[in-house]
């Protein structure tokens, strides 16, 4: 058992650390590093935008692209190393970028054709051009195919008609992969095609969602008679399902990035705050909760070593990769809980003198929507216990069901 | 990186798989507890044959030194089979001491019998109530020999040898007694585990042998003991969350499989998700073991504490799922119970290890 790089590894990892060195600061734990700046505020994305082209420049973007799409046409392991070292380093973090970079191209690349790919691929890059996914619709979050936005065919156009929600980065994006029901006497999974939207085209229109940390990330996404090329339609009329599925694959698989505060601040803070009975950190109260958080960050640590140990070996990854957001996100938020804590009725306080610039009481807001997000706790579970323990699926009443037949509310449709 | 387990060490591990499957070491346990306490040993000289009780013992003492990772993974293997073998106290106890901290008389004289099987061996700790008190031990060492009582002792009734901890001139010090000498008496005692053999051992001047003074070597000896015990606890949590998956699909209740239920895939679905961060802070212990690295402290108690926590959620809720037939005694959900809360008490219980580990996290034992 080693924890070293492999060879080729090793070196990939000292270039991006030489890179990240030149053009970037590390940044301590109490700086409240990671902390997300809004979504909704434009300097960030510029500041965001610019970070994006040092990094396409010098290779760093698309690590995992083919080549002929102007990736780097490397492996998951190399980007998984980027993002180690990358994640140690004061760099603009906007998550501007992360859609079309890690989900929407990578669709396209299963489900589009050269030409099309390659008018968005390398302004996607370098952050020109950004994408959002037009998913969820408020009939169908975790029950996704339950949704009811409109395709109807008209000459060589789509006419769509309908409503999505919780749509990130909707209101800066330039294009989307949208799923649409263009047949509603078939069963739910069946009638649903896939689309690339222009985004300014007429009849979209984007209204930012208020979410409880007063942040603006997610929209609510309207659409009245807006006109789609046939040409810009993904995969087969009636297999929007399975196009939609790969993209959904790559977001969970993404998902499991580290959102702060990791346990290095948390302990940080725990070390450094006093309590009438001395150090946070001697506190047997406090031992208890933190020697469980660092139970989960390292069992998260290692099992990532254990994916990394399978692909290096060209292995595919076992299930335990199935745990990543789960374990994150309830930790993210308990880190949160027990981090505000410390400070008694000044917990409460969300000034910027707060230690790590408030981090832990923006992390109390924000965390919620990590349970929620790219497949609930709920839905997860469902998943580990369905794919990876076998358990028999649950009692559908919408099974085999023409979509327009299946109950919507207590007095039917 | 490769943080898997050696190849080698896989194809033996599945051969324990298969003699502790074939010899039927879970039967075995449930003869120890309905009053047969001899099953506990009944493959102990065979198991040795394979090499399993000299895996961290020297050639020239009569062990092979495959070395720590083959018998932590060795200890997942007994641990799902809820093997009543008195390994823990024999090898990863009582050897590790000897290999670490024995003199050549004392090594020669007693590492090449355990490695043979010809012998077992037991760790005694515990003083009853008294053990609630830290590193207080009221068994006392003076003119080579020791007066007091320890219980309960793992596997004591049958062992040939104890590593008695027991104070001398004030300084706790770890002391090798033979059972089977004068001034020793032994007692059963009941024990929640009851799948082990557990005696209450009272030494009247008997005679002692110093294995070695001080603290330090009794929680180095505990520490190195817990990584291997991790496993056994991974091993026992992983069995009871096969049990739980078999039992949901095949038990049906309002026309359906139990496991077609939320309720229970849930619950089966977050024992997934702790032995699966149990498993690979595991590795990182074994790993930490195998190479002395100094990260050991914090990786010990780590894999120790993650290792409980999911042993626990999965032998209770095995019970659960399992309903009332979970709660006999027929079926076998409470003899993995009854080890979690053995293995969670030997070396301490959580509050021990929650100290341990966030006093080596202040020390900078490792990077964070």
């Amino acid at each position: 058992m080693d924890f070293r790089d492999t060879p080729e590894g090793a070196e990939y990892r000292k270039k991006a650390r030489a890179f990240l060195e030149q053009h970037a600061q590390l940044e301590p734990p109490d700086s409240g590093r990671g902390y997300r700046d809004g979504n909704d505020d434009p300097a960030a994305l510029e500041r965001a935008r610019e970070w994006q082209r040092i990094k396409a420049d010098a290779g760093y973007a698309g690590i995992t692209w083919p080549r002929e799409y102007a990736g780097q046409g490397g492996t998951t392991l190399e980007q998984i190393i980027y993002e180690q070292e990358e994640a140690q380093f004061d760099i603009p973090r906007g998550n501007f970028f992360y859609i079309g970079l890690g989900w929407a191209m990578p669709t396209l690349f299963q489900w589009s054709n050269k030409e099309e790919i390659l008018k968005h691929a390398g302004k996607v890059l370098r952050g020109d051009e950004i994408w959002c996914q037009l998913f969820s619709e408020p009939a169908g979050g975790s029950d996704l195919a339950a949704l009811r936005t409109k395709a109807v065919r008209d000459g060589d156009d789509w006419i769509i008609n309908g409503q999505k929600i919780w749509t990130s980065g909707g209101q800066y994006s330039d294009f989307g992969i949208l799923v649409a029901r263009n047949d509603t006497t078939q069963a739910k999974h069946k009638g649903l095609t896939c689309f690339i939207l222009d985004m300014k085209s007429p009849g979209v229109e984007v209204r930012p969602i208020r979410q409880m940390s007063g942040d603006s990330h997610f929209n609510e996404v309207f659409f009245d008679n807006v006109r789609i090329p046939d040409s810009r339609r993904l995969g087969e009329v009636g297999d929007g399902w399975k196009v939609a599925m790969t993209t959904l694959m790559n977001e969970r698989y993404n998902l499991v990035e580290l959102v702060p505060p990791d346990f290095e601040q948390i302990f940080h803070l725990a070390q450094n705050t006093v309590l009438e009975s001395g150090p946070a950190l001697d506190d047997p109260a406090i031992r208890e909760k933190l020697a469980d958080l660092y139970c989960r960050a390292q069992g998260m640590t290692y099992t990532n070593f254990r994916t990394m140990s399978a692909l290096s070996q060209g292995k595919t990854p076992g299930p335990e990769v199935s745990i990543g957001k789960l374990v994150n996100s309830g930790r993210l938020q308990e880190s949160a809980d027990l981090g505000s804590d410390l400070f008694e009725q000044s917990g409460m306080l969300m000034e910027e003198d707060m230690p790590m610039r408030a981090l832990f009481q923006r992390a109390y807001l924000y965390s919620p929507g990590w349970r929620l997000g790219g497949g609930t706790d709920e839905i997860l579970r469902n998943t580990i216990a369905e794919r990876v323990l076998g358990l028999p699926q649950d009692v559908r009443l919408d099974k085999g069901v023409a979509f327009k037949d299946i109950p919507t509310g207590p007095t039917g449709n | 990186m490769n943080f898997d387990f050696p190849d080698e060490v896989k194809a033996m591990q599945i051969q324990a798989d298969d003699y502790l499957t074939q010899t039927n070491a879970r039967a075995a346990a449930r003869h120890v507890i309905e009053g047969a306490p001899s099953a506990a040993r009944r493959d102990w000289a065979e198991m040795a044959q394979m090499g399993w009780t000299g895996l961290i013992i020297p050639e020239h003492l009569g062990g092979n030194d495959i070395g720590y990772i083959a018998q932590c993974a060795l200890a997942y293997e007994l641990g799902r089979h809820v093997s009543p073998a008195p390994m823990a106290s024999s090898i990863y106890l009582v050897a590790e001491a000897l290999v670490r901290y024995g003199s050549d008389a004392q090594k020669q004289k007693w590492l090449p019998a355990l490695a043979e099987g010809r012998i077992s061996a037991c760790f005694a700790e515990a003083e009853g109530l008294s053990q609630g008190r830290g590193d207080l031990c009221a068994a006392q060492v003076a003119n080579g020999v020791l007066s007091g009582v320890k219980k309960p002792v793992p596997d004591g009734m049958d062992a040939e040898l104890a590593l008695v901890v027991a104070q001398e001139d004030g300084e706790t010090g770890l002391y090798l007694v033979e059972l089977q000498a004068s001034g020793v008496t032994r007692q059963v005692v009941q024990t929640i585990e009851g799948i082990r053999e557990h005696a209450a051992i009272t030494f009247d001047k008997a005679e002692v042998d110093l294995l070695v003074r001080g603290q330090t070597a009794l929680t180095d000896i505990k520490q190195r003991a817990a990584v291997c015990i991790a496993f056994e606890q991974v091993g026992g949590a992983q069995a009871c969350l096969d049990m739980a998956v078999a039992f949901a699909k095949e038990r049906f209740a309002f026309g359906r499989a139990i496991g077609s239920f939320q309720a229970i895939k849930h619950k089966l679905a977050d024992m997934f998700v702790a032995i699966e961060l149990a498993r690979s802070n595991a590795y990182f212990a074994a790993w930490a073991l195998s190479t002395d690295a100094r990260e050991l402290p914090v990786a010990a108690a780590t894999a120790r504490l993650s290792a409980g926590k999911a042993y626990w959620l999965a032998a209770k809720e095995n019970v659960q799922t399992h309903g009332g037939l979970g709660f006999t005694w027929e079926l076998d959900c409470h003899l993995y119970y009854r080890r979690h809360k053995a293995l969670k008490l030997l070396l301490g219980g959580n509050r021990v290890w929650e100290n341990r580990l966030i006093d080596g996290l202040k020390s900078g034992l490792v990077e964070l």
